[in-house]
């Protein structure tokens, strides 16, 4: 049995989801190969071959994959698919764009956002904003899967793969890369962060967001998160929305400030290790799975939070 | 250019679901429906499109139950022109959805299909991007904002880390993400007039598509419960919780 992972990366540098796909593919069982498309991702390749347990990396170099966008590597991986009975990917926004179409042109249906691997058939993932979680066998011979990453531990860095390189596809494909505005920041990712500091509506502005929870954040030196109504609000960027249709994020501290706790935001955080909640609202959802709860007004909470931390 | 919107009659979002005890799935019994919010963005984006004069016809499709109509009937009084209902008690995996929607489409040639990204019973997403490698066509998905251009189609799209604009060429597929429109509400005069507009009604089987199911559900239980934890009197409390629980 042979498993393809896909790397998620951004041509410089291997991102941390990879490493956890790699863990649930070697429960799947198997030799886990890492296939990296890119452009001039070399060290990307590099870093691949030193994840734990690969046997090895395909590195495919050239401009037509250089964004890993769907059409190409519908056409890269879905004849690589002959010497593998299953192909494991990020549930990422890179990943969820290309799967089902490799799905499709196998004629497999894809197991979206995995949480277990029960046997080689046999997935369990989350349903219903993560209300119901779904044990679900597959009958097709070969699995496109894509992989929730808070699930699952990232492997090592102790392998020596060999790398050996693929031809890209050549294209032209029907669908073509234009430009990007990307947010920087020095701050951990959101989705691999170990503390992450969340506001919502009640923050009120965008001036009062970054005033109160981006301090907040560098203090606990956390990622900052969001709810779908600060970010529709334009109090931060779309990326931060934490949620069921947003990013899934399992930290070791979530702090969530002025969010009420709706389903669908709860679907996004609520496998954080300690929650922590502050609203003014005793009776707000959110408290029904926060350790911590704290009723009060953040404009004097958050403040004040941000003071007492770091001091002894 | 012609605009095709499938949508899905889905759990209304508001709704607690329940696992039902003998771990077959959830209570669906006498919940509320409703179509899926994600289709309701790409039914008010093809509707606007009308309204702009560049879309020239906007036809819904949904594949479900008999009260999968009232889900079309929606989307007509938001501004369709006309519906298909591809009727049937199954369920139809995203695959299937898409092989269906494909035979739809040899029919109707539309410029443009858009889908929402996700259904939120499933929380699949995965229906567009497998209709289009179906059809061959370039995809755009989690649209945050669409452009004609010509005869292509600017779709910048909601990706981690930032935004990324897509040039396709059309016909395309694109999916919807929830910052691309806010739908509007029916207005009762547009109720009452999407009482006329045609419904046509087909099965799965008048398309000659096999939609038997290729996953099988061996159970639905409840995700752990969380219990809640203590209320703390102060920030001082809080933070000296925290420093003893090791979370900082
Ligand atoms: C299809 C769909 C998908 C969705 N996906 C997501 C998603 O991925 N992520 C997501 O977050 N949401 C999502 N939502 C939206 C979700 O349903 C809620 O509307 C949203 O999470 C609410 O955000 P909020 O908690 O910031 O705002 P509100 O619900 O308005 O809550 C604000 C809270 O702040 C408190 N507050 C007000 N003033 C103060 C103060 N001075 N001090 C302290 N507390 C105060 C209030 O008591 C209240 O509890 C989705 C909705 C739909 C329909
Ligand atoms: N039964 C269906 N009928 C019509 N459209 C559907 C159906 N199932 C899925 N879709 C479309 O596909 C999108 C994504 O669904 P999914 O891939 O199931 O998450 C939905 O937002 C709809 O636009």
């Amino acid at each position: 049995m042979a498993v393809l992972v896909i790397a998620e990366h951004d041509n410089a540098s291997l991102n941390d989801a990879t490493h956890k796909v790699v863990t649930a593919a070697a429960k799947f069982g198997g030799d886990v190969d890492i296939l990296v498309a890119g452009e001039g991702a070399g060290d990307v390749a590099a870093a691949a071959a030193k994840v734990s347990g690969v046997r090895k990396v395909v590195h495919a170099d050239g401009a037509s994959v250089a964004k890993q966008l769907a059409e190409a590597m519908e056409a890269l991986v879905v004849p690589m698919m002959s010497g593998y009975d299953a192909v494991f990917i990020p549930a990422t926004t890179t990943g969820k764009n290309m799967a089902p179409r490799i799905a499709a042109k196998l004629d497999v249906m894809q197991l979206s956002d995995i949480t277990d691997v029960i046997d080689t058939d046999t997935f369990e993932r989350p349903i219903y904003a993560g209300n119901a979680i779904l044990t679900v066998k597959s009958s097709d011979a070969k699995k496109v899967i894509t992989v929730r990453g808070t699930a699952f531990e990232a492997a090592g860095e102790e392998g020596s793969a060999s790398v050996e390189t693929a031809e890209v596809p050549a294209g032209p494909f029907k669908s073509e890369f234009v430009s990007e505005q990307m947010v920087k920041s020095d701050r951990p990712e959101l989705a691999g962060a170990k503390r992450v500091v969340s506001g919502g509506r009640a923050l009120g502005s965008k001036e009062e967001f970054d005033r109160l929870i981006v301090p907040l954040a560098d203090k606990l030196e956390a990622a900052v998160g969001a709810s779908r109504a600060a970010v529709d609000a334009g109090y931060a960027p779309n990326d931060y929305q934490v949620g069921q249709t947003g990013k899934i994020v399992a930290p070791e501290l979530y702090v969530a400030v002025g969010i009420s706790g709706a389903i669908q935001h709860l679907a996004g955080m609520k496998d954080s290790k300690i929650i922590v909640a502050i609203n003014k609202d005793e009776e707000a959802p959110i408290f029904q799975i926060a350790d911590y709860g704290l009723v009060a007004d953040l404009f004097n909470a958050v403040p004040e939070l941000t003071g007492l931390i770091g001091k002894d | 250019m012609k605009v095709l919107v499938p949508v899905k009659r889905v759990i209304d979002y508001n709704v607690k679901v329940r696992v039902k005890p003998d771990q077959t799935g959830v209570d669906l019994a006498n919940v509320k429906m409703s179509m899926n919010p994600f289709d309701e963005i790409s039914v008010e984006e093809a509707v606007r499109m009308k309204e702009a004069g560049t879309a020239t016809e906007v036809v819904i499709v949904s594949i479900g139950p008999k009260q999968a109509q009232e889900t079309i009937r929606t989307a007509l009084a938001m501004g369709g022109d006309r519906g298909i209902l591809i009727n049937t008690d199954e369920t139809v995996e995203p695959l299937a959805v898409a092989k269906i929607l494909a035979k739809v489409i040899a029919d109707e040639s539309p410029d443009l299909v858009l889908l929402g990204k996700q259904a939120i019973d499933d929380d699949s997403n995965q229906t567009g991007q497998m209709l289009a490698a179906l059809l061959d066509w370039p995809q755009g998905t989690f649209a945050y904002k669409i452009e004609k251009d010509g005869d292509a189609l600017t779709v910048t799209r909601e990706v981690d880390g930032g935004l990324q604009t897509v040039k396709l060429a059309t016909p395309a597929i694109v999916t919807v993400d929830l910052r691309l429109n806010e739908p509007r509400y029916a207005s009762l005069p547009n109720i009452m007039k999407a009482k006329k507009k045609p419904i046509d009604e087909k099965a799965p089987g008048d398309y000659g598509v096999d939609i038997s199911p290729r996953l099988s559900v061996v159970k639905v239980t409840e995700p752990p419960v969380r219990e809640a934890g203590e209320k703390v009197e102060d920030v001082a409390t809080l933070v000296s919780k925290l420093k003893s629980a090791g979370a900082i």
